[in-house]
């Protein structure tokens, strides 16, 4: 990526990132433009440069801040009313880290509320567009971050990834998206969503970027305890010989499924050995993942009561009724379902039902990931089993969004590390995302060995 | 599985919502359906299945029992809220 230096500034290339940011508006990319908090920063780093003074690897780098990430920069609201109004006192330690190398964020970008939902559709704020058809969603959860990276208005942009939040978006706007190992990149001063599951990643132009900003970001925090001891830098980069394929997830005259198995034959060409992988469980990721997520929601979005910040409802004469009446009127109607169906299968009465059922189901998940990975080195599958689909096609069909994620999930629940890479286009022009997997603490071979498929 | 009327009214107090008769409506529905999506891990065999609860390969990681500073001050915190009074946060009447 460009970093700032005596004749390219800081603050031109923050300008640069501006004009284009308010170029592309009608997309409604950004909550909120940081032009003067990052001109600033700009004009601090071409003074550090003029002196002689030695700058961080990010130097000038404009980025896009996912709005679930705290700072004090611009208000923090996750894309929801409850949390309008709130700017937050902390900074997120990814946050810390990427602007200590010398990052300026411009912008923080539009996301379904609290993350929940595949479209983007789901904003307090209304959807994003799809950086290649204005009648399709961004996808999402971080349909913002994608798109601002696709119209390269910036050079990357931060996302979470609880069931495919980087990586469906980024397949929608062909870009590359990363889902890192879980506990690899610290969550402090990230909203939370379904803690054993969320992580921190990137979208990025290139293979390069997204390692660059890998390195700057991962490792142990003594804020967030469970981050992983630094790994990231000290990994060796693994040679892969053996890809596999999940017949389980075979897609019946698709385009995606083309795609995917003319990448095989290129790897194939290319000396690569394509392993058929059978992974029977997959199949019930999806219906696992609605179970435990929506019950870690259900507790972790019970903090909002308007009570100590954010929106609070004013029509409310005692205290059960302003907690009712915020909840109400400040969640969007997904986080309202997740919430519920989160209590449902925690309640007495469908536990073991549901909430044990889903938790032995992971066991077994997990366990298929395990097998895998004796038998090859990544796994190369779709990211969904669709290209971006059109507004509105899906947003009032909860089962029919959530399919949506039936490819990118079971990593969640296993923890293991997925890259979105661009892979192609459809016949409407449309891009194909793949992505490779790869075995716990592998992400920094999986980004290497995406090269291989550019 | 159904989900009655009072179902969603017991799921809708237990997550501190109060629901208009629209939403009872839609959502009734919707969970119904999302219901009846989950529900087919009952294909699955997990006879010989311990539950996984996190995949966080580590576990107890301790930490110094030290005060560190905090990130945030109380002046701050308290400037988040709608209402305080005398360093505390003003909500309506509990009871």
């Amino acid at each position: 990526m460009k970093t700032a230096n005596k004749t390219v500034t800081a603050t031109r290339l923050v300008k640069d990132a501006l004009e284009k940011a308010k170029h592309f508006e009608d997309y409604n990319i950004f909550t909120f433009i940081n032009e003067e908090g990052a001109l600033k920063k700009a004009a601090e780093i071409d003074a550090k440069i003029a002196r002689g003074e030695k700058v961080g690897r990010l130097a000038g780098v404009p980025y896009a801040l996912k709005d679930n990430f705290l700072s004090p920069e611009g208000e923090t609201t996750a894309s929801a009313h409850i949390l309008e109004g709130f700017t937050s006192p902390v900074t997120a330690t990814a946050v810390e880290k990427l602007e200590a190398e010398g990052a300026i964020m411009i912008g923080r970008t539009n996301m379904d509320a609290f993350a929940h939902g595949s479209s983007t559709e789901s904003s307090y704020f209304g959807p994003t567009l799809n950086a290649y058809d204005k009648e399709r969603v961004a996808g999402g959860s971080s349909g913002g971050s994608a798109v601002a990276v696709a119209l390269d208005i910036v050079e990357f942009a931060t996302g979470t990834d609880t069931g495919g939040s980087i990586r469906q978006p980024a397949s929608f706007n062909g870009v590359y998206g990363l889902k890192p190992t879980y506990g690899c990149v610290s969550r402090y001063g990230v909203v939370a969503m379904a803690s054993s599951t969320d992580c921190i990643g990137f979208f990025t132009k290139t293979p390069d970027d997204m390692s660059l900003l890998m390195s700057v970001a991962s490792g142990q925090d003594p804020k967030d305890l469970t981050t992983l001891p630094d790994y990231y830098n000290d990994s060796e980069i693994k040679k892969a010989k053996k890809i596999g394929i999940i017949k389980d997830f075979y897609l019946k005259d698709s385009e995606i499924q083309k795609c995917l198995e003319h990448k095989c034959e290129e790897l194939e060409k290319k000396g690569y050995e394509i392993v058929e992988l059978e992974m029977p469980a997959l199949k019930y990721a999806l219906a696992a993942y609605y179970i435990i997520v929506p019950a870690e929601i259900a507790s972790n979005l019970s903090r909002y009561d308007g009570v100590r910040y954010g929106f609070r409802s004013e029509k409310s004469d005692n205290l059960d009724d302003l907690y009712k009446n915020t909840r109400s009127e400040g969640f969007m109607p997904e986080n309202k379902r997740r919430i519920m169906i989160g209590n449902f299968v925690l309640s007495s009465g469908f536990y073991d039902a549901y909430f044990l059922k889903a938790a032995k189901a992971r066991t077994l998940i997990v366990k298929e990931y395990e097998e895998a990975f004796k038998k090859c080195d990544f796994i190369l599958t779709p990211v969904a089993p669709n290209p971006a689909f059109k507004l509105g096609e899906k947003v009032n069909d909860p089962v029919s969004m959530y399919l949506e994620d039936v490819m990118s999930v079971p990593l969640n629940l296993a923890g293991v590390p997925g890259l979105a890479i661009p892979a192609g286009e459809t016949s409407n022009g449309l891009p194909i995302g793949l992505q490779l997997v790869g075995p716990r603490r592998s992400d920094k071979s999986l980004i290497e060995f995406s090269k291989e498929l550019m | 599985m159904e989900i009655k009327r009072e179902d969603i009214l017991h799921l809708s107090d237990l997550s501190d919502f109060s629901l208009s008769e629209e939403e009872i409506e839609k959502l009734g529905g919707d969970l119904e359906g999302i219901i009846k999506y989950i529900s087919q891990l009952d294909e699955l065999n997990t006879d010989n299945a311990e539950p996984t609860y996190q995949v966080f390969e580590m576990e107890n990681v301790w930490r110094e029992d030290e005060i560190l500073p905090q990130d945030a001050t109380r002046e701050q915190l308290l400037a988040l809220t709608k209402e305080e009074k005398d360093n505390q946060i003003k909500v309506p009447k509990v009871l």
